[in-house]
């Protein structure tokens, strides 16, 4: 398996791409903090490129590379090694690559202009929703054959958790808006891993709003440590069920 | 002829003897006044051991020096005009009796106390320094603990109440006002630090007075709480804190320049809650850290010029019932919500701010947006019928629903917009 993530890292940092993405995120963290005099908005705006950047090149990336090491894997599968070997393997490559990508880019500037609490947060839910949705491409690209077609179902799956998702919930929060909904929310956040990490990080940074309108519930418990732990532990998961149910497919796969 | 010229000289010489020993007679009578104000000091073991001995002593304009010890101390009442003063600060401690100490008369002064202890009573205001029906009183450089109210003036004009540290019980129930004003006038406050009572200032129907250069923090309710209390001013003022910040009620013409609204967090908190205040001024000020800036409520007529609003969760939320209010040459960074209302008819007049989520150009270069900014986003409406929408703050959706309201504005029914906003954070 050492040999494999070596060779998978190897393969990807000899390309380019993820050193324009290392770039790119480089550019919008420096730009935004130094056009910023105040340190809190330039990390405010930096929050939106986290929650949309960053699932997008991590899925998209992640699939694209699956697709194009095809052969290879298939090469990997006629030798004597086992299936889940191979994937996480690869897994294991693509997360500590994009996972580089994103330390370096986004993670070192946080801690250069920023070096709070938020900052931390922030750095911790980025770093797990890379893993999510590098988890989620692999779960995308097993089920399969066609590479436009893996790549289609990794933008659906991009779309639906970053704007679709939380489009119905306000649909459904109007609908029911007699109702007291906040532990309902608190459940239903629980099943988007992009409101998991803009929680984290929101409530630290606009915990005063939050405080002031019904979000006090909400607060109370993300607030704790019982709720970090939890929301920490449900993206956890989000990592591995995704991963899992890619391996059961990869495993009986016919490739 | 040379008769009447005697006659004359020795008038002449008669008046100005009677008149100099008229002014002899008087300057010595100044004199005596002067030498007749004793000084008194107190001191255990001696003739005064206690401050009430010297009190039955004493006469108007005397001076009780009382020296470095502790003296129990219940309702004493000074009903003279004397000056009661503290060397190395003499302890008075109330055993959670009554009052401490109870000033009926004019012109007193009390300076350099440590008052601790006073009781705690549901039906009557116990107080540190009680003051009733007296005029020209200073109180300075005493250090209160543990008093359910300090310092309680009624029905008191021109007074001075400087550099009092004030430490309540810290106890949500037995905590009074910090400095309790009721029915009393052109007393100035000044250089006081409050902490731990319920209000830190607290005035009904005090006018005309002066409050500047205060420290307010972690009281239990508001830092400053006035109703009723017209035509005062408050400078430079430090509010931080506090359980409800500042609130402010039913008042007019009053002037609040540089002063400190800082960290009143809370789910009913404000920095600044101002409730049917009319004619007044608002100016220099910083709001940071709070869960909402200023929250108005029926105020009208108000200039609120030249404050920085920082880091707020609503920097200002105004109610659909104020009017003709003026908002110019404001700063508004980092807050999560600029401005929120909950009305669609709008009569206040903004111009001239700075908002750092302004998106608009500047064609010509004169440092004023070409296009008007909406401070009400889409959003914070959406909040403001649906509160538990607030889940979504920051979400992509969110932002995509305000850019494009903000490049379209279609839906906002909110006729509040800043016609000429600046490009620049504005400096004072």
């Amino acid at each position: 398996m050492n040999k494999i993530i070596k060779y998978v890292l190897h393969d990807i940092f000899r390309n380019r791409i993820l050193l324009a993405y290392v770039i790119l995120l480089l550019l919008s963290s420096l730009g935004l903090f130094m056009m910023n005099e105040d340190v809190t908005k330039g990390l405010s705006s930096l929050l939106t490129v986290l929650l949309i950047v960053i699932p997008l090149v991590s899925i998209l990336f992640t699939t694209i590379y699956f697709f194009n090491s095809y052969e290879f894997i298939e090469l990997l599968v006629a030798q004597p090694l086992k299936r889940s070997t191979i994937l996480l393997g690869v897994y294991t490559g693509v997360g500590i690559s994009l996972l580089t990508a994103f330390l370096l880019g986004i993670g070192l500037p946080v801690v250069i202009f920023d070096g709070t609490v938020t900052g931390w947060y922030f750095i911790l839910s980025g770093s797990l929703l890379t893993l999510i949705f590098v988890s989620l491409a692999f779960l995308a690209s097993v089920i399969t054959r066609d590479k436009t077609r893996g790549i289609g179902i990794s933008m659906m799956l991009w779309f639906y958790f970053t704007l679709v998702y939380d489009g119905i919930l306000l649909m459904v929060m109007f609908a029911f808006s007699d109702y007291p909904l906040e532990k309902v929310t608190i459940f239903l956040s629980c099943l988007n891993p992009v409101d998991l990490a803009r929680i984290l990080v929101l409530l630290k940074m606009d915990i005063s709003a939050l405080m002031g309108y019904t979000g006090a519930v909400f607060n109370q418990f993300f607030g704790s440590l019982f709720g970090i732990s939890l929301a920490v532990s449900v993206m956890l998961l989000w990592i591995a069920i995704p991963i899992l149910i890619a391996l059961r497919i990869f495993k009986t796969k016919n490739l | 002829m040379l008769r009447s010229k005697v006659i004359f000289r020795f008038t002449y010489i008669t008046t100005s003897i009677i008149l100099n020993t008229c002014f002899l007679l008087f300057f010595l009578i100044v004199l005596s006044t002067k030498s007749t104000a004793r000084e008194i000091v107190v001191k255990p073991g001696t003739q005064y051991s206690t401050i009430k001995k010297a009190l039955e002593e004493a006469e108007n304009g005397d001076i009780i020096r009382v020296l470095k010890s502790t003296y129990i101390v219940e309702d004493l009442t000074i009903d003279k005009s004397i000056s009661l003063i503290g060397v190395d600060f003499p302890v008075l401690d109330g055993r959670h009796k009554s009052n401490i100490l109870i000033v009926n008369a004019p012109k007193v002064t009390i300076s350099g106390f440590i008052i601790r202890n006073s009781g705690f009573s549901n039906i009557k205001d116990k107080a540190g320094i009680r003051v009733e029906k007296a005029d020209t009183i200073q109180i300075l450089n005493n250090r209160l603990e543990n008093t359910c109210f300090g310092i309680y003036l009624a029905k008191t004009s021109t007074g001075t109440i400087k550099g009092n540290t004030i430490i309540g019980t810290s106890t949500a129930i037995q905590s009074g006002n910090g400095i309790h004003l009721w029915y009393s006038h052109h007393i100035n406050i000044i250089n006081n630090k409050v902490s731990g009572q319920r209000d830190g200032i607290y005035f009904e129907f005090a006018t005309y007075c002066e409050v500047s250069h205060n420290l307010c923090e972690n009281n239990y309710r508001y830092g400053l709480h006035f109703m009723f209390s017209n035509n005062d001013n408050y400078t430079a003022n430090i509010f931080r804190n506090n359980g409800s910040g500042v609130a402010v009620m039913y008042t007019k013409h009053i002037r609040m320049t540089g002063n400190t609204f800082d960290q009143n967090w809370g789910s009913s908190s404000y920095g600044l809650l101002l409730k049917d205040i009319s004619k007044s001024h608002i100016s220099n000020s910083t709001f940071s850290k709070n869960t909402s800036g200023i929250y108005m409520e029926g105020s009208n007529e108000l200039m609120i010029i030249n404050n920085n609003f920082f880091n707020n969760g609503l920097a200002v939320r105004m109610l659909a019932n104020c009017e003709k209010d003026t908002f110019m040459l404001n700063n508004f960074r980092g807050n999560t919500f600029d401005f929120t209302t909950n009305g669609s008819e709008n009569n206040n007049f903004l111009k001239g701010n700075y908002w750092d989520k302004y998106t608009g150009y500047d064609l010509n270069r004169d440092k004023i947006g070409d296009v008007p900014f909406r401070p009400v986003s889409l959003y914070s409406q959406i909040i403001e019928r649906l509160p538990s929408a607030v889940f979504l703050l920051r979400s992509f959706m969110s932002e995509l629903l305000d850019r494009a309201e903000r490049a379209l504005p279609s839906m906002s029914y909110v006729n509040l917009y800043d016609s000429e906003p600046s490009m620049q954070i504005i400096r004072p």
